[in-house]
C-alpha cells in the first residue's frame, strides 16, 4: 500500500453522535473524523451500529444528539439526496441496484445529479440533450472500463452473479464522482479471488481520483491491509480509533471480538 | 438468418445510443410507417378506422401515457381516466370559448391543463405509496366525474348533460373522412409515441425507472423523489390528456361524463398489464387486444355457427379479460412486449435452437 | 408524537363535521337523527365488506379487490337459488359454494403470485372481479334479483315522545345491524379463543414464522378466504334484500376501500370504525353540505356522496397513513 500519499485535513467531523430507534440505541456518543484521500475502516462486531454510522453520514438516519461537520461546516439534517448533492455516495450491504435495468443504465443513474437538459430537449432528443448524454456515457464508460465489466453493459443486472452485481454498485456510485465514497461491506459474499479484485479497485480508486473511502468491512485482513486508519465500534460506542497496527493492539478491541462479556 | 448483427459493429457511442440499433429493425420500421401512411388509406375499410383502428390509435397513446407513470415510474393509478376528460372537457372549452384556436393548440393546452390537474393529484404519491396511492387516485376519478356531470360551465349549461364537438379543421384541412380521421391520429400518435421514447430513453426515464425499482437508492444517488414523482404524473397525464380530447373529438363526437369512469381507467390499466408495463412497444399490444377481442367475440360465434346472446357475449368478454390478467400476471408479468422480444431473440438465433 | 397531534386533529375534525349541521339549524333534531341513523345504516353494510377485506389482507397480505364480485356473486347465488328452494337451503349452498370459491382462487391466483409486490396482486384480483361479474351473470343472469328475508320493509317510526313527528327507521337496516354485529362478535370469538383463530392470526402476523412452526399455510389461506366468503354472503344477503341484487353492488367493493383506509387495512376493529364514518360522513355530506354547495356554484344536483368518501380516505392518508387502528410500516434500508 502507498504509504506516500498525501492525507489531507478532515473533510468529515462526527462528534457525540447518539441514534436510537424507540428503544433501541444504535450509536452512542461516537466521535471520530475522517481525513480527506484516506480510507477509513469502520470494524466491530455485528450489530455494532456500524451501518447505522454510514446511514447518518449520507442523511439516511438523523441523530437525535450530536453533530457533523462537513467540509469545516457544521451540517444541518440532510436527506439522502442533499447528501448526494454534497458529494456523499454509498453502496449498499444488499445491493440496492436497479433490478429492471441494465447495467449501463444502472450506472447512468449516477450520473443523474450531473444531467441538466430539460424535459423538451429529452423529449425531441435536441442536439444540447443528445451532447449531454453522449458525454456522459464517455465518463461511464471509463467507469466501465476501471471496473472491467465490459462484457455485461447490456445485461439486466439481477442477471448477474453476486460478486459482479456488487462491482456494478461501486461503478455506480463511482459514477457520481464523489469527495466521499461510503462502502457498506462491499466484500460480503465473495470468494477470495472476488475479495483481491475489489481490494484493487478499492486502492485505485483512492489512488487515481484521490476519493476518500469510509469502509465497513469484516475482513480483517481486508481491513489492516487497505486501510489508512480505523474505527472500533462496539455495542454503538466508539472503543478503539487508530491506525491498523494501534488498533490491533487494544485490548479493550480484542475483548470486543472474543465476545468477553460486559 | 436474417435477423443477423454480424457485421453491424458500432463504433460511436452516438450509434449505439440509437433508438434502433439493428439495422434490420430500422429497415423494418421505415417499411411499417410507410404501409401505415400511404398503404393504409387505400388497404382499410372505413369500418376498419372507425371500429378498430381509430379506437385503438387513441387508446394506444392513453396507453402510453399510463405506461409512463406506472410500468416506467412504478405509481400506481386505477383512476386515469379522469385525466383523459380533463383533457376532453378542457379540449371542449378551448374550442367553444376560443375557437379561433387552431386545433393543435387546442390538444396541446388541454394536454398542459390535464397535466396540472394530473400533479395536483399526484402529490399524494410524494408521501403514499403502493395500495394506498391507488386509493387516491380513485379520489381523482370519482371526483372529476362529478364535477364534469355537476358543475354545469364545463357542459356549456347543456341541460342533459351531454357535449357535441364540431369538426376539427387544421389550417382548412377538415378532419372528417375515416381516412382522414387515421391519418390525423396516426400522425398524432407517430409522433407522441417518438417522444415518449425519447424520454425513457434520457436522463428522466432512468430516474424514472429507478424510483420505480428501489426509490430508497435513487434518492441516495441524488434523484429527487419529488420531481420525478410529479414530472411522471404531469408527462403521463399529458399524454392521456391528450388522448381523451382526442377520443371526445375524433372518435366519439359527442360524449356525457359518464364517458370516463372506472370502467375505462381499469381498461388502460388492462391494457398496459397485457401490452407489457414499462414498454412502448406493449402500449400499443395492449391497445390493440383490448380494442380488437370485443369484436373478435362478436363475430366469433358467427363464425363458428354457434348461437350466443349479446349478453352471452358481453360475460364471455369479462371472463376472458379477468382471466388473462391472471393468466399474463403469473406467467408473463412483462406482457406481450415481453413474448415479442422473446420471438425476436429466437429470430435471431433462427435457424439454430440456441 | 406526530401521531398523536394528528389523530387529535382529524378527530376534532370528524367530530366538528359531525355536529355542524345539527348546530346550523339546517334541520330539526328529529330528522338530523334520520340522517344519523340512516348514515349508521349504510355504515355498517360498508363495515362488511370491508371485514373481509381486512381478513384475507390480515392472514394472507393479499388485498382482495375482488370481495365485492364475491358479495355479488354470493347475493345472486342465495337470490337465485332462492327460487327453487326454501331460503335457509340457498345460503346453505351459497356457502358451500364460496368455500369452493376460495379453494380455487387460492390454488388458481394466490399460490402463483405469492411473493409478488401488492399491487401485481391488486391488479391480479380485478382480473378476479372482472372475471366473477361475467361468470355471475353468465351463469345466474344479469336482471335485478329479489332476496326476501321476511322482514317487513315498511319503515317504523319511534322516539316520537322524544321529537317532535318521530324518527324513521327501517325494520331491515335494524336487522342488518344486529346480523352485522353478530358476525364480528362471532368473528371475535373465533379468533381469541379457537385453535385455527389463533393460527390465523399467527400467519397475520409473520408467514415465515407461522410456517416455520408448521402451521398450514395454504390450508390456512383457503380458511380465510372462506371466512371471507362467507362474510361476503352475508354482506350480499343483507344489501341484496334491501336494494335487489344486480351489478351495482360491486360498487360497494370499491367503496369500502376508503373504509380500510381510516381503519387500517389489518384491523377489524377498524373496519367497524372506518365503516361507520364513512357511511355518517356520506350520508351528512349529501344531505346537509350539498344543497349549501348547489345553492353556492350552482352545480347540477348533488352526489357528493359519490366521491366524498375517497376524498375523505385521501386526507386522512395524508394525515395518518397507517389508518386510525393500523400498524405504521417501516422501511429497512
Amino acid at each position: 500500500m502507498s504509504k506516500n500519499k498525501h492525507i489531507g485535513e478532515v473533510i468529515l467531523g462526527l462528534e457525540g453522535i447518539s441514534l436510537a430507534f424507540g428503544g433501541v440505541r444504535a450509536l452512542q456518543n461516537v466521535s471520530f473524523d475522517v481525513r480527506e484521500h484516506e480510507i477509513r475502516a469502520i470494524i466491530g462486531p455485528n450489530g455494532a451500529g456500524k451501518s447505522s454510522m454510514l446511514n447518518v453520514i449520507n442523511g439516511v438516519y438523523h441523530p437525535q444528539e450530536g453533530t457533523v461537520f462537513f467540509h469545516g461546516a457544521k451540517r444541518h439534517d440532510v436527506n439522502t439526496h442533499e447528501a448526494a448533492e454534497q458529494g456523499i455516495a454509498r453502496t449498499f450491504q444488499n445491493i440496492a441496484l436497479f433490478k429492471g435495468m441494465s447495467v449501463l443504465d444502472n450506472i447512468m443513474t449516477g450520473r443523474n445529479l450531473r444531467m441538466k437538459s430539460g424535459l423538451l430537449a429529452q423529449a425531441f432528443r435536441l442536439p444540447s440533450a443528445e451532447r449531454e448524454e453522449l458525454q456522459h456515457r464517455e465518463a461511464v464508460e471509463q467507469i466501465i472500463d476501471f471496473l472491467e465489466i465490459q462484457a455485461y453493459r447490456r445485461t439486466p443486472v439481477g442477471r448477474l452473479p453476486y460478486g459482479l452485481q456488487k462491482r456494478v454498485d461501486l461503478a455506480r456510485a463511482l459514477a457520481m464522482e464523489p469527495k466521499l465514497l461510503l462502502l457498506d461491506e462491499p466484500m460480503a459474499g465473495m470468494n477470495v479471488e472476488e475479495k483481491q479484485d475489489m481490494c484493487r479497485f478499492i486502492l485505485d480508486v483512492n489512488d487515481e481520483f484521490g476519493t476518500t473511502i469510509v469502509l465497513i468491512e469484516h475482513d480483517m485482513g481486508v481491513v489492516m491491509d487497505i486501510s489508512d486508519r480505523v474505527v472500533v465500534l462496539d455495542y454503538g460506542r466508539k472503543i478503539g480509533d487508530g491506525t491498523p497496527d494501534e488498533v490491533r493492539g487494544n485490548q479493550a478491541v480484542i475483548d470486543a471480538y472474543l465476545g468477553v462479556s460486559h | 438468418m436474417l435477423y443477423r448483427e454480424n457485421g453491424q459493429f458500432k463504433t460511436s457511442y452516438r450509434a449505439d445510443q440509437q433508438m434502433l440499433p439493428i439495422l434490420q429493425d430500422r429497415i423494418f420500421m421505415v417499411l411499417l410507417l410507410l404501409f401505415f401512411f400511404a398503404g393504409g388509406p387505400f388497404i382499410f375499410s372505413d369500418y376498419l378506422f372507425l371500429s378498430i383502428i381509430i379506437p385503438f390509435l387513441i387508446l394506444a397513446l392513453a396507453a402510453i401515457g399510463l405506461n409512463l407513470l406506472v410500468g416506467y415510474c412504478g405509481q400506481i393509478s386505477i383512476g386515469h381516466a379522469a385525466f383523459m376528460s380533463v383533457g376532453a372537457y378542457a379540449a371542449y372549452n378551448l374550442a367553444l370559448r376560443l375557437p379561433q384556436l387552431n386545433f393543435l393548440v387546442v390538444l396541446v393546452l388541454a394536454g398542459f391543463i390535464a397535466a396540472l390537474v394530473g400533479m395536483l393529484f399526484g402529490i399524494p404519491s410524494l408521501r403514499i405509496r403502493g395500495l394506498y396511492l391507488a386509493v387516491a387516485t380513485l379520489a381523482a376519478q370519482f371526483f372529476m366525474d362529478w364535477t364534469f356531470a355537476r358543475v354545469k360551465w364545463f357542459t356549456n349549461y347543456a341541460p342533459s348533460g351531454s357535449v357535441s364537438t364540431a369538426t376539427i379543421d387544421i389550417f382548412g384541412w377538415s378532419v372528417d373522412t375515416p381516412v382522414r380521421k387515421y391519418l390525423f391520429l396516426l400522425a398524432v400518435v407517430t409522433v407522441f409515441a417518438l417522444v415518449a421514447k425519447n424520454l425513457v430513453r434520457g436522463h428522466m426515464g432512468r430516474a424514472w425507472m429507478a424510483m420505480r425499482d428501489m426509490d430508497v437508492a435513487a434518492e441516495v444517488i441524488g434523484i429527487r423523489p419529488v420531481y420525478a414523482k410529479l414530472t411522471a404524473f404531469a408527462v403521463s397525464s399529458f399524454y392521456v390528456g391528450v388522448a381523451g380530447a382526442l377520443w371526445g373529438f375524433v372518435y366519439l363526437g359527442s360524449w356525457e361524463p359518464l364517458a370516463f369512469d372506472i370502467n375505462l381507467s381499469l381498461n388502460l390499466l388492462f391494457m398496459i398489464i397485457i401490452g407489457g408495463m414499462g414498454s412502448i412497444l406493449g402500449s400499443f399490444f395492449g391497445a390493440f387486444f383490448m380494442v380488437a377481442l370485443p369484436i373478435v367475440l362478436n363475430h366469433m360465434p358467427g363464425w363458428l355457427g354457434i348461437e350466443m346472446s349479446t349478453a352471452m357475449v358481453s360475460n364471455l368478454e369479462s371472463m376472458i379479460f379477468g382471466a388473462l390478467i391472471i393468466f399474463f400476471l403469473i406467467v408473463e408479468p412483462q406482457g406481450l412486449a415481453r413474448l415479442w422480444a422473446i420471438g425476436k431473440e429466437k429470430l435471431r438465433l433462427w435457424p439454430f435452437p440456441h | 408524537m406526530k401521531k398523536n397531534t394528528n389523530l387529535i386533529i382529524l378527530s376534532v375534525g370528524l367530530l366538528a363535521g359531525l355536529i355542524a349541521p345539527l348546530a346550523s339549524g339546517a334541520g330539526d333534531p328529529g330528522f338530523y337523527l334520520e340522517v344519523l341513523l340512516g348514515g349508521l345504516m349504510s355504515g355498517v353494510l360498508y363495515s362488511l365488506v370491508a371485514l373481509g377485506f381486512v381478513l384475507i389482507f390480515k392472514a394472507s397480505g393479499v388485498f382482495n379487490f375482488a370481495q365485492g364480485a364475491m358479495v355479488l356473486f354470493a347475493a345472486l347465488s342465495v337470490a337465485r337459488m332462492a327460487e327453487k328452494m326454501p331460503l335457509w337451503a340457498a345460503m346453505l349452498l351459497a356457502i358451500a359454494i364460496m368455500v369452493v370459491l376460495a379453494f380455487v382462487i387460492e390454488r388458481l391466483v394466490l399460490r402463483p403470485l405469492v411473493n409478488q409486490d401488492p399491487v401485481v396482486l391488486l391488479m391480479a384480483t380485478l382480473g378476479v372481479t372482472y372475471f366473477l361479474n361475467g361468470f355471475g351473470q353468465a351463469v345466474w343472469g344479469s336482471d335485478i334479483y329479489e332476496i326476501n328475508l321476511g322482514i317487513a320493509k315498511e319503515p317504523v317510526m319511534i322516539l316520537q315522545s322524544v321529537f317532535q313527528g318521530g324518527v324513521l327507521i327501517n325494520k331491515d337496516d335494524v336487522a342488518a345491524a344486529v346480523a352485522a354485529a353478530l358476525l364480528v362478535i362471532l368473528l371475535a370469538l373465533f379468533f381469541q379463543k379457537t385453535k385455527t383463530g389463533r393460527a390465523l392470526r399467527a400467519v397475520a402476523d409473520d408467514h415465515l414464522a407461522a410456517q416455520s412452526i408448521g402451521i398450514p399455510l395454504n390450508r390456512i389461506w383457503v380458511i380465510v378466504w372462506s371466512i371471507a366468503g362467507v362474510v361476503a354472503l352475508v354482506a350480499g344477503v343483507i344489501w341484496g334484500a334491501k336494494l335487489g341484487v344486480q351489478f351495482s353492488v360491486s360498487q360497494v367493493a370499491l367503496k369500502a376501500l376508503p373504509v380500510v383506509i381510516l381503519g387500517g387495512f389489518t384491523s377489524i376493529p377498524g373496519a367497524i370504525v372506518g365503516g361507520l364514518i364513512i357511511g355518517v360522513g356520506e350520508k351528512m355530506a349529501e344531505v346537509f353540505l350539498a344543497p349549501v354547495a348547489v345553492k353556492a356554484f350552482d352545480l347540477a344536483g348533488g352526489g357528493i356522496e359519490n366521491w366524498f368518501a375517497y376524498v375523505l380516505a385521501l386526507l386522512f392518508l395524508l394525515v395518518l397513513p397507517e389508518g386510525l387502528f393500523g400498524e405504521k410500516h417501516i422501511d429497512r434500508v
